[in-house]
């Protein structure tokens, strides 16, 4: 009787948030899927079976194969560059230096601005002959100005600064956290015994700080994928796609050109290759990382 | 005593609010607006939808703000596909097919009744209702509509001895005097360039301007043909291309449409092309004399026509629908026209507007707010066919591979067109 009771808890305090991961997460998901072998509704047409179409367009589709390309460098650009940054401003600001709460103010404020706000300064920034960079060029070096978001060859870099620059300090939270967590005899003893202060780094801190390089570079992955806000506001994907994404690629497929069913097909992929990734880094780290 | 009089009062006063209650109920109708160039415009709507709730009790107007061109659209065919649409709504003119393709508006022909309702849809420019119009029925009405314009800085002209009133008036003289205006600073680098015609985003619209001038139109009036390959799309083309490659008078790469107003009043261009929805920032904020004229010509003078029209949403009551086209034409005529014009430097889109004593005191206040009017006498439909975002999306791709040099003119062109034939087929 008692065990039937606890039985019925355990379901009523899962349940809220079965509630919301099934209605937002788990059933959107499979809809999709599903809405990815039909064709796209229109007026008064409903959507009807159409097999693997959608996939024969998507194979053919070179915008596509673009986008997943530009993608690529955009997380290879922003992955390592932003966990390397966040470890170092933590590192930094986790020392005693003067004015430290100022640092870290600084290196977070980033993460709390909103994105298309900040892309706006941005813009102002990337902007050719009276933007901020080129004032600094022509005024300091007398160099020509330069069209950084107007030139196909530079401008997925550019976008790639602006996302370093938004995540780096988000994940240089995470890294301080877990500095601080860590008991400070480590370092007393590693003193004691004449550790120099990179062996304590390489074989203390960094093997103590894996769960958390785990958890970052995880969010690092998703956010390489989800994090587009910039480019609706400073290129729209232009110049000839240069600076397109995935997820803008999806949304501009599915909201501008209003072909749900192809945007269903593209959103699967991104899914998978999501899933693919975050599934691959928890094997890859798995015997890397040393809970506490 | 005393309770029963309270009773009385409140049946009475029950009574009274039902009464209203249903006289209000008449007819409601949701109207979704655009705003694309600034908070004036919104005050503006509001003000005139206001006016005429006020004049017509019968009828309650509840005006949405929702965002740009791009989310106004967006949000109409969601509410639309959910099954509660608005009744009107100001999309751009070029959304006209999509619209009809997802059948969510219905023609303004059905509701026309009268010979005055008759007068009134031959009223406005031809050029704006080259938009609105397709299979011989008229889906919008212009409202917010715009073209753009050469705006000119009159000192530069001055400094380099070019007449200051006299802008260039054909391709040639655009380079002749852009090679004048260019100026080096000591280093080398160009700190003033002749022309300025911004290419990001959507550079097909100022691109029509240049194809329209070589006297080749980009798509047939049914929306279901593209003439992107064409060798005389080609040639204008490849003019763009040469004003920064060859001639070096305009900044190399795509050219940031929101920069362009800013770079012109840092006198960082002597001329731009830009949208006569500028003219007001235009006159407030450039620290020179300037001038406003014509788009130049080549085989000859031509623009292309931009901005949003009315449309009226088929999934409406018949109540609804009446109710929606009276307001239409009651806000686009010459009063109501004028006011909008004169807040926000939007074309009028009637002559009539124009013979308004509001309309003359303002443009003889501010002579070129006439240079727009003057050019809807060249101007032609903005580009538009089915699938109209995924075929401009097309051109657009090919247009910025040609400006930044990662595909030949003729090649790009021959893609989007075949990329254009691929979506257009299913319309033929």
């Amino acid at each position: 009787m008692m065990h039937r009771r606890e039985w019925v808890y355990g379901w009523l305090f899962l349940s809220p948030a079965l509630l919301f991961l099934f209605t937002f997460t788990h059933y959107p998901a499979v809809k999709t899927v599903i809405s990815s072998f039909y064709s796209t509704p229109k007026g008064r047409r409903p959507a009807k079976f159409i097999g693997s179409e959608n996939y024969q367009t998507l194979i053919q589709d070179d915008v596509f194969w673009q986008v997943l390309v530009n993608n690529f460098w955009f997380a290879v650009g922003t992955i390592p560059i932003s966990i390397g940054l966040a470890l170092l401003m933590a590192l930094w600001v986790n020392s005693k230096l003067k004015g430290r709460t100022l640092s870290r103010v600084a290196f977070f404020a980033p993460t709390v601005l909103p994105l298309i706000a900040v892309a706006n300064i941005w813009m102002f920034f990337y902007t050719p002959g009276f933007g901020l960079i080129d004032q600094f060029r022509s005024g300091l070096f007398g160099l020509p100005a330069i069209n950084l978001i107007g030139n196909p060859d530079t401008v997925l870099a550019a976008m790639i600064v602006v996302a370093i620059w938004k995540e780096a300090g988000f994940f240089m939270i995470f890294y301080l956290a877990a500095l601080q967590s860590i008991p400070p005899v480590l370092k007393e003893a590693a003193d004691v015994e004449g550790a120099s202060s990179f062996y304590y780094l390489r074989r203390i801190l960094l093997p103590l700080l894996m769960p958390t390089t785990l958890f970052v570079s995880i969010n690092a992955v998703i956010n390489s994928f989800r994090l587009v806000d910039h480019i609706f506001v400073m290129t729209e994907g232009g110049p000839d796609n240069a600076s397109s994404l995935l997820l803008y690629y999806i949304y501009e497929t599915a909201f501008k050109y209003w072909q749900t069913g192809y945007a269903a097909t593209l959103t699967v992929v991104m899914l998978v290759l999501l899933s693919i990734l975050a599934i691959g880094q928890f094997f890859l780290f798995d015997r890397k990382v040393h809970y506490q | 005593m005393k309770p029963l009089v309270k009773m009385k009062n409140c049946i009475a006063s029950i009574a009274l609010t039902m009464g209203v209650a249903t006289s209000a109920q008449a007819v409601d109708l949701e109207f979704y607006f655009p705003v694309a160039v600034g908070g004036k415009a919104a005050d503006t709507i509001q003000a005139l939808t206001d006016e005429y709730v006020a004049a017509n009790p019968g009828v309650n107007i509840d005006a949405v703000y929702s965002g740009s061109y791009g989310d106004t659209v967006t949000k109409a065919l969601t509410a639309s596909r959910g099954g509660k649409p608005p009744q009107l709504s100001v999309i751009l003119s070029v959304d006209m097919f999509t619209l009809i393709d997802e059948e969510v508006i219905m023609p303004f022909d059905d509701l026309v009744k009268t010979d005055e309702d008759k007068a009134w849809l031959q009223s406005f420019y031809p050029a704006f209702m080259e938009n609105s119009q397709t299979g011989g029925k008229t889906y919008g009405i212009p409202f917010q509509r715009s073209t753009p314009v050469l705006y000119w800085n009159k000192e530069a002209f001055a400094e380099v001895g070019l007449d200051p009133e006299k802008p260039p008036a054909s391709w040639e003289e655009t380079i002749e005097m852009g090679k004048k205006l260019v100026k080096k600073d000591a280093d080398g680098n160009t700190s003033r360039w002749g022309v300025r015609i911004p290419s990001s985003g959507f550079p097909y619209w100022l691109f029509q301007g240049l194809s329209t001038q070589n006297d080749v139109v980009l798509a047939n009036s049914d929306g279901n043909e593209t003439y992107f390959d064409d060798p005389k799309v080609a040639e204008a083309l490849q003019y763009l291309v040469d004003l920064s490659t060859k001639h070096e008078v305009m900044a190399p790469g795509i050219i940031e449409w929101g920069a362009t107003p800013k770079a012109f009043f840092e006198g960082q261009t002597a001329m731009m092309w830009t949208s006569t929805g500028n003219l007001t920032n235009v006159r407030e904020n450039a620290p020179f004399d300037f001038g406003v004229g014509l788009l130049p010509g080549n085989k000859r003078f031509g623009a292309p026509t931009g901005g949003g029209n009315f449309y009226i949403f088929a999934d409406s009551s018949d109540e609804q629908k009446v109710a929606a086209f009276d307001f239409v034409k009651w806000i686009s005529q010459p009063a109501q026209s004028a006011k909008w014009t004169i807040a926000t430097g939007y074309v009028a889109p009637r002559p009539d507007t124009w013979d308004t004593a509001e309309m003359k005191a303002y443009t003889d206040d501010f002579a070129p707010a006439l240079v727009a009017r003057d050019q809807l006498e060249f101007a032609v439909a903005e580009l538009s066919t089915y699938e109209n975002q995924r075929v401009t999306a097309a051109f657009n791709d090919a247009l910025a591979a040609a400006i930044t040099g990662t595909k030949s003119v003729g090649d790009a062109l021959a893609e989007a067109q075949k990329k254009a034939d691929a979506i257009l087929k299913d319309y033929r």
